[in-house]
């Protein structure tokens, strides 16, 4: 009974505390890549080096103005932040963290929040649940630029989505199951990482999961030079860093899955190699983060590199290339699945 | 303890509902919402019963209503853009003739 | 115990949220009221042991057919709502008393399921997903592929209705 429930709550506590505290240093983190990439040093002064930078911006954004427009539906304009965060923040309870027994502190804990047997779909379910508020925080600012930003978002979002549930379903072909420790668990036993078997469905999960999240190069909706600030340029203060935190943690969703479904989770690279035995001294959790931490530095590194595209070349890039190509792998897997057998 | 008959008796409180708004409300898009009620809650009754007689023929009909109710509600609204553009409402009051 | 605390609770939400989406006057706000009965709906799914269907109730209802209902509301959206009159041929009284024969009607339905329940027919298994997708392609692979085309059609159909110019 105390399992049950007070085990579940400190995974909680910690797995939020954790995923906040990286969203505020990846925001520094993304200031300085894209600062050394541009040849400068980006924040030097607060701190060592900017190292305390995001407790800075994180006071400032407590304290300003909480300026509402006048004629906005007020119960709506409060409600998208809390609709955009609360899906990015819910994703993360069913991401197995470390093996289904880890022992720390002399007790029996199992690596992950839980283990629902549906868990690839409950994550697909959740992050899509993350449109309304993007709909519904332009709507609700009762201005044209919102507005427009926002609708184009969402169409945008929702055209990726099928391409990104498409590369899910060949990731669920080679495993066998819709669990996210069942899936970790048959890399484990299959000896390869699925991003070696279907680099293709990696390719589109990635160029993907960058359209979910509004990131570089796909960030025509909220970039400052195209429309003010896109859906949430009405929001000031607390209402913004909700934005702001809910865009950072959906990208730790997006590598969190796919370091789970592509690159073994919390598995060690090289089980099987004797003189690498060293590396099975780095406890399970420590490779999941190190592998998540790697994801989204591309993400940063992909910012600071490409230049954004167009609307329309965005839209025709989701349905006319990677929606037929991820059907393509989907009939390719199977075909070879059972050829293969 | 939760049998089966207090899902089918929720079932039939949310059927009501949706009937409701049907019946009563103006706009005709807060109709073709009445109508998704009406089939959640047949979904809800198809569940109750594949829960209890312990059969998954229950769950895989609840899935095609859903799919037949994506269908609908693509082509409904549609339907509903297409009669905007032309009469400039979506009061059902005001959409009684046949030809304009 | 604890699963009839949480019917009751989810239970309670789902109707009071759809008294919500039928009386709300804004549409957006009835919408959205639509929405968080849906997922009530899922948590309900779940308690009864149906958790593929829960996830698809989420995924496709609330978060495909919903947005699409707020797109259609938010590009109609008219200065004056719809409504605000009494139908002039109301008939109040007669409305009220057959509101009360149906309420007789939900507590004889009540009284007998809980006079007479219902026996356990059988159990489901606990992989709800594999005998979901077992029963779909085996023995409901016809109206499985007359889904997919029925898909296919309304899609057609919408692109054609909502076009500016065909």
């Amino acid at each position: 009974m105390i399992e049950a429930v007070i085990f579940p709550l400190i995974k909680i506590v910690i797995v939020l505390a954790a995923v906040l505290a990286t969203v505020m240093y990846i925001v520094l983190l993304e200031r300085k890549v894209q600062a050394w990439v541009q040849v400068r040093l980006g924040p030097m002064r607060v701190g060592y080096h900017g190292v305390l930078q995001p407790l800075a911006d994180v006071l400032k954004l407590f304290i300003k103005e909480d300026i509402t427009p006048a004629k906005v539906d007020r119960a709506v304009f409060t409600a998208a932040p809390i609709i955009v965060l609360v899906p990015a923040l819910i994703a993360f309870a069913v991401i197995p963290f470390g093996s289904d027994q880890m022992t720390m502190f002399g007790l029996n804990i199992k690596g992950r929040i839980a283990d629902v047997n549906v868990g690839l779909l409950y994550v697909v379910s959740v992050a899509s649940l993350g449109i309304y508020g993007i709909i519904l925080g332009g709507w609700a600012s009762n201005s044209k630029y919102p507005l427009i930003a926002s609708l184009r978002s969402s169409a945008q979002l929702v055209s990726y989505e099928i391409a990104v549930t498409l590369t899910l379903v060949t990731v669920i072909m080679l495993s066998g199951s819709l669990s996210m420790v069942d899936i970790v668990a048959s890399q484990k036993s299959q000896g390869i990482w699925f991003a070696f078997l279907q680099p293709v469905a990696f390719f589109i999960y990635f160029v993907g999961g960058l359209a979910e999240t509004n990131r570089a190069p796909f960030d025509l909706p909220e970039a400052e030079q195209e429309l003010v600030a896109g859906f949430h340029t009405e929001y000031s203060g607390m209402r913004f860093a909700f934005f702001f935190l809910a865009e950072y943690a959906n990208m730790i969703v997006v590598s969190a899955v796919a370091t789970t479904l592509f690159f073994g989770g919390w598995l060690q690279p090289f089980p099987n190699v004797a003189w690498l035995w060293w590396l099975g001294l780095v406890p399970g959790w420590m490779w999941f983060c190190l592998k998540t931490f790697l994801f989204l530095y591309v993400f940063l590194w992909v910012r600071a590199t490409y230049p954004r595209y167009r609307y329309d070349q965005l839209m025709r890039l989701g349905w006319k290339w990677l929606i037929p190509l991820a059907i393509l792998n989907v009939v390719v897997t199977g075909f070879l699945k059972v050829w293969l057998k | 303890m939760i049998t089966q008959t207090h899902y089918l008796v929720l079932s039939a409180a949310l059927f009501m509902l949706g009937i409701v708004g049907v019946l009563t409300r103006r706009n005709i898009i807060i109709i073709f919402m009445s109508m998704e009620l009406m089939l959640n809650a047949v979904n809800i009754n198809l569940i109750a019963f594949s829960q209890q007689l312990g059969n998954v023929v229950g769950q895989v009909f609840a899935v095609f209503v859903i799919c037949v109710a994506a269908a609908e509600a693509a082509v409904g609204l549609g339907i509903i853009l297409a009669f905007y553009r032309n009469k400039e409402t979506v009061n059902i009051d005001e959409m009684n003739l046949m030809r304009w | 115990m604890a699963e009839a605390v949480a019917f009751y609770i989810f239970a309670a939400l789902i109707l009071s949220f759809a008294v919500a989406v039928i009386t709300a006057k804004s549409a957006v706000h009835s919408v959205l009221f639509l929405v968080a009965d849906f997922l009530c709906v899922a948590g309900l799914y779940v308690m009864m042991q149906a958790q593929f269907l829960a996830v698809i109730q989420v995924m496709v209802y609330a978060g495909g057919i919903v947005v699409l209902y707020l797109f259609v509301v938010m590009l109609v959206n008219l200065k004056k709502p719809a409504e605000a009159y009494v139908h002039p041929r109301r008939l109040g009284r007669l409305g009220l008393v057959m509101s009360l024969a149906v309420f007789a009607e939900l507590a004889a339905i009540a009284t007998y399921g809980w006079l007479k329940p219902a026996g356990v027919g059988g159990a489901l298994e606990a992989k709800n997903i594999e005998q979901v997708g077992r029963a779909l392609y085996t023995d409901y692979l016809v109206p499985f592929e007359v889904a997919s085309v029925l898909l296919l059609v309304a899609m057609v159909g919408a692109i054609v209705l909502a076009k500016r110019e065909l």
